[in-house]
């Protein structure tokens, strides 16, 4: 492999090392600098300010995963918009019946989860 | 019109979507309407591959899909396929209980992203298709789904099939890195330079690729998922994928391994052969053991996938259209044997146990000669198509100057014969009183009587047409 393609990612191993330095000082810099006055108040695990009951791991409704699901059909689908949008003037109208054809396959998906009431959360 | 080579793709897309949109507003009851429409998408599908079958090779979409002779064969052997499993669907699920709409919508999507892998001319597109094809028959593989079998079989093959796309995009990936290319033809190109330089990353990333469609094709040694998943699997599914997915696969090895990296064959040559030795030695020798219909179709399976890595190997003048009458033969045989097994399950559950077929020919001779008929076609008895298929591959191998794999070739069939007629043998001569009745199943009936149709006439029919030409 040439070493100009390798040159070109010094860049990039720049970004690695100095988002490691600023990572490690910040984590090792308090530990040096920080006063320590532990209580008990102070060692108990913290949870927007309220004291945690239970313990952290617990079974929770598998009708999480239906909506995790749901979640990735229409949500993170939304990502695939932003590139067309910009880039949509230039590729004319081909990149508009596409995208209409994408949002049409996504359209059954969805009137097929609704139908089948994946929607509904009591049932 | 660049995208004509997606046309029996999108056809089967399509259809798939509309029967998704009619499941969601479907009264409940018999699925039997679903089972219909899907079989008329085929059709549909069938028909559009009928028409391009006249055109020249079309290249189209950024040259990722082209479409010639082998596609053209390679999507009709899937669509008959499709066709062949929608028709002994519907009684078997609805006997099992396990009768839902979206059964046809995944069939119909599996089956299009196998005709995506037949037209398949860039290693992405071979990556799509592999993966459009998997996700469905995840699925389809755990569709009896309170059963536990099932369930590990769909879960087994996601996870082991996850593992082995994992090896494709990486062998793609290196291969990008070496060379820049995606394209299969170019990457040929490219490997026939005068001086090709240092191809290490090429040679890494092919035998990745090779791990990864070896998985699909179950040859050994990446076989280990078949039997279980087989097994597991609703019956008309395994025939599916002992038929089409199996086509599919081979199709990917045809493009990437003769179109893309053809020209560095005698590199890879040594590992195919091996891969196709340890296949045929290993399937055969294995399905001697089991006492189950299913299990031993599974290794059947693999047995065919280590045949078919040998055409791959083979004189490509004779090869090419050896591995294509091969598929469709071997795919006819399987789904006949499948639609004789599914009506050997009932409301009462499924035996597939050999002791379950005994004495089962007595009651009803028809399906006990269709399986002696499919079975021969297996081992490749003349005058069945497995007879042609097989001549024309060791033919190929032989021209080819691959004596010891052909010789291998032989022995395992003849060993095959003991397996695949045991399950005969049980039918006609076994206890006088079968212990199940065969349930009825008219379509089951139907796809049994095209199968054993096709079986008989086909290796003729291609003699009287000129495919063969020694």
């Amino acid at each position: 492999m040439p070493d100009g393609i390798l040159l070109e990612y010094v860049p990039i191993l720049t970004l690695i090392l100095v988002g490691l330095g600023i990572g490690g000082v910040a984590l090792i810099a308090p530990q040096l600098l920080a006063p320590k006055r532990p209580s008990r108040r102070k060692q108990l695990p913290y949870e927007s300010g309220m004291i945690p009951i239970g313990p952290a791991q617990r079974r929770f409704p598998v009708k999480f995963y239906l909506i995790a699901l749901l979640f990735i059909l229409f949500d993170i689908e939304i990502i695939f918009f932003y590139p067309w949008a910009l880039q949509v003037r230039s590729l004319k109208t081909l990149a508009l019946v596409e995208m209409g054809l994408f949002v049409l396959i996504l359209l059954i998906g969805y009137i097929y989860a609704w139908r089948k009431g994946a929607f509904e959360w009591e049932r | 019109m660049a995208w004509l080579p997606l046309l029996p793709t999108l056809i089967l897309t399509a259809g798939a979507l509309l029967l998704l949109l009619a499941e969601a507003f479907r009264r409940p009851g018999s699925a039997a309407g679903m089972a219909w429409g899907a079989l008329w998408i085929t059709a549909l599908g069938t028909g559009a591959t009928g028409v391009l079958a006249t055109w020249g090779p079309l290249e189209g979409i950024y040259r990722m899909v082209l479409w010639d002779r082998g596609a053209f064969w390679l999507s009709l052997t899937i669509l008959v396929g499709t066709g062949i499993a929608i028709l002994f669907s519907q009684r078997y699920l609805a006997d099992r209980g396990i009768e839902r709409g979206e059964y046809y919508a995944f069939l119909l999507l599996a089956a299009g992203g196998m005709l995506l892998m037949a037209v398949a001319a860039d290693l992405l597109v071979v990556f799509l298709a592999l993966e459009w094809l998997s996700f469905p028959l995840y699925i389809l593989a755990g569709f009896a789904r309170p059963q536990p079998e099932s369930e590990e079989a769909a879960l087994k093959y996601f996870l082991l099939g996850a593992f082995a796309s994992a090896f494709l995009v990486f062998g793609i990936a290196l291969i990008f890195a070496g060379t820049g290319l995606t394209n299969l033809s170019d990457l040929a190109a490219w490997l026939r330079r005068p001086d090709p330089g240092a191809q290490s990353l090429v040679w890494i990333g092919g035998a990745l690729l090779l791990v990864a469609l070896g998985f699909k094709a179950a040859a050994v040694p990446f076989h280990l998922w078949t039997p279980d998943v087989y097994e597991g699997a609703p019956t008309p599914i395994t025939g599916f994928m002992a038929a089409a997915t199996k086509t599919a696969a081979v199709a990917a090895l045809i493009r990437v391994f003769w179109t893309g990296l053809g020209p560095a064959m005698d590199l890879w040559a040594g590992p195919v052969a091996l891969m196709a030795a340890a296949t045929m030695l290993v399937g055969n020798g294995v399905a001697l053991l089991q006492s189950s219909f299913k299990r031993m179709m599974a290794y059947s399976s693999i047995a065919h996938a280590g045949y078919l890595l040998m055409g791959l190997l083979g004189e490509p003048s004779l090869a090419l259209p050896g591995v294509m009458f091969y598929l469709l033969a071997y795919s006819i045989a399987t789904l006949g044997a499948f639609a004789v097994a599914v009506r050997m399950a009932g409301p009462n559950g499924e035996d597939q146990s050999f002791g379950a077929y005994a004495g089962v020919a007595r009651g009803s001779p028809g399906m006990g000669a269709a399986m002696a008929l499919f079975m021969l076609s297996l081992i490749g008895v003349p005058p069945t198509a497995g007879f042609f298929a097989k001549l024309m591959l060791f033919a190929a191998a032989w021209q080819a100057g691959w004596i010891a794999l052909v010789l291998i070739g032989v022995i395992t069939t003849v060993i095959s014969a003991y397996f695949y007629l045991r399950v005969v043998v049980a039918m006609w001569m076994d206890r006088p009183e079968p212990r199940h009745l065969p349930r009825p199943d008219p379509g089951a009936r139907l796809s049994m009587a095209l199968s054993a149709f096709a079986t008989l006439f086909l290796g003729v029919l291609w003699l009287m047409l000129g495919g063969l030409s020694l």
